[in-house]
């Protein structure tokens, strides 16, 4: 039997398992840490930072950062707000954000994290860079345009298909999700029922032929806002 | 006293948000008790009377004169009000921004596969507003207040934003009227 740690999220107290995350207590707790890079089946990466929050003081990752017996962390701050806020903001005017013929809106992290933020329009000038589309693939389509870097595919397609479909390539401003294949995402050995091919949180990589299948009204976060789940205390 | 004026503008944008605005259905009885509308395509005012409490702009900035139009807008009202996605965002007009211009208007007047134009002429009138670089959302332009994004707004955001600025109570979106489609 494993002892018990303790740590406090916003004055309340957490009991948490050694080894665990931050993020991964929190979610036991049913106290919600934004995210959008971390997904429940895939490593942790710390790459897109919106789970930030402060750990005694220091800024860190929840979904890397382990838990420490009596670490004290703030989480729902408005300080943390306004970061994360920026975070999604830059995410949108980085990228071309279509969301009113988006297959995935409705059901698409980044839009649900801006909805429960409350931001209606980014306050940072809109970039409009020259993105592509990779649509030769029979099955799945890849929309550079709205793909926020956030690493999920390749960490899907190493970790739980054992394939090595993507790759990112370049750095900065320049960095895109890349295929390893010959040219384009057919010339690699992606196939539909893999998991990389739903893992995207965002419209990037989009199955074909079922786009608009859920009608509106009710679509994963018309209703609730992205994190209701955990708060409820749903999540396992 | 007498009522507010409300000024509304379809710049670059397609008057879905003005369509959506006509979808509050019968409260705009109560919405004409409350304002009076001054320049607008609903009552087909070309010029501003008086000064306006609210200009809604639908639409971003894709030439000259929606951004003369927009000018005006700031010049003539106390608050001004993007709604819609292309005043918030840029929306459909602003996919042509990372398009070279000389390809739009090949597309548009030259190579399309309906076009029909034996002179090989791209319109040229003077009288014709010139085309911006890109498409700019309404806030690149000139200062917004408040932004409604939505393809478009629903009708029961607008309502709710109109009632709550007409009625000087607090403008706050439940989670459900916030939307970006």
């Amino acid at each position: 039997m494993a002892e018990k740690l303790t740590i406090t999220i916003d004055g309340v107290e957490v009991q948490a398992q050694p080894g665990q995350t931050i993020l991964d207590a929190a979610d036991g707790a049913g106290i919600y840490i934004p995210r959008l890079c971390a997904h429940p089946d895939l490593k942790p990466i710390g790459s897109c930072r919106v789970c930030t929050v402060i750990v005694d003081g220091r800024p860190q990752a929840a979904c890397v950062k382990p838990v420490a017996d009596g670490m004290t962390i703030e989480n729902n701050t408005p300080e943390l707000l306004e970061h994360r806020r920026n975070l999604i903001d830059m995410m949108f005017v980085e990228g071309n954000h279509f969301c009113m013929f988006c297959e995935k809106s409705g059901n698409c992290e980044l839009q649900a994290l801006a909805y429960r933020f409350g931001i209606s329009a980014p306050q940072y000038p809109f970039q409009f860079p020259a993105k592509d589309v990779d649509a030769s693939h029979p099955d799945v389509m890849l929309d550079h345009n709205r793909c926020i870097m956030c690493a999920r595919c390749v960490r899907a397609s190493q970790e739980l298909d054992g394939k090595n479909v993507f790759q990112s390539i370049g750095r900065g401003f320049e960095r895109k999700i890349g295929v390893n294949g010959e040219r384009d995402l057919a010339d690699t050995d992606m196939d539909v029922k893999d998991r990389a091919a739903d893992i995207c949180p965002v419209g990037c990589i989009i199955k074909k032929r079922v786009g608009f299948e859920i009608p509106v009204g009710e679509r994963k976060y018309d209703h609730k806002p992205i994190g209701s789940e955990i708060e409820e205390g749903e999540y396992v | 006293m007498s009522k507010p004026k409300v000024a509304t503008t379809s710049l670059a944008g397609c008057f879905g948000c003005h369509m959506s605005l006509l979808d509050i259905d019968e409260r705009i009885l109560e919405l004409v008790e409350l304002i009076d509308f001054d320049k607008s395509p609903i009552d087909d005012i070309k010029t501003f009377s008086n000064r306006c409490a609210v200009g809604l702009v639908e639409g971003g900035c894709c030439n000259e004169e929606n951004v003369h139009v927009l000018q005006e807008f700031r010049k003539h009202c106390d608050v001004l009000i993007s709604f819609g996605d292309c005043a918030t965002m840029g929306g459909i007009p602003a996919m042509r921004n990372n398009i070279p211009l000389t390809e739009c208007f090949d597309e548009a007047y030259r190579s399309g596969l309906t076009v029909y134009n034996p002179d090989n002429i791209v319109p040229n009138d003077p009288e014709l507003p010139l085309l911006l670089d890109k498409v700019y959302p309404a806030h690149e332009v000139v200062k917004m207040d408040y932004f409604l994004p939505g393809c478009p707004p629903s009708a029961d955001t607008l309502w709710a934003v109109l009632t709550a600025l007409l009625t000087n109570q607090p403008v706050e979106l439940p989670y459900e009227l916030l939307k970006y489609d």
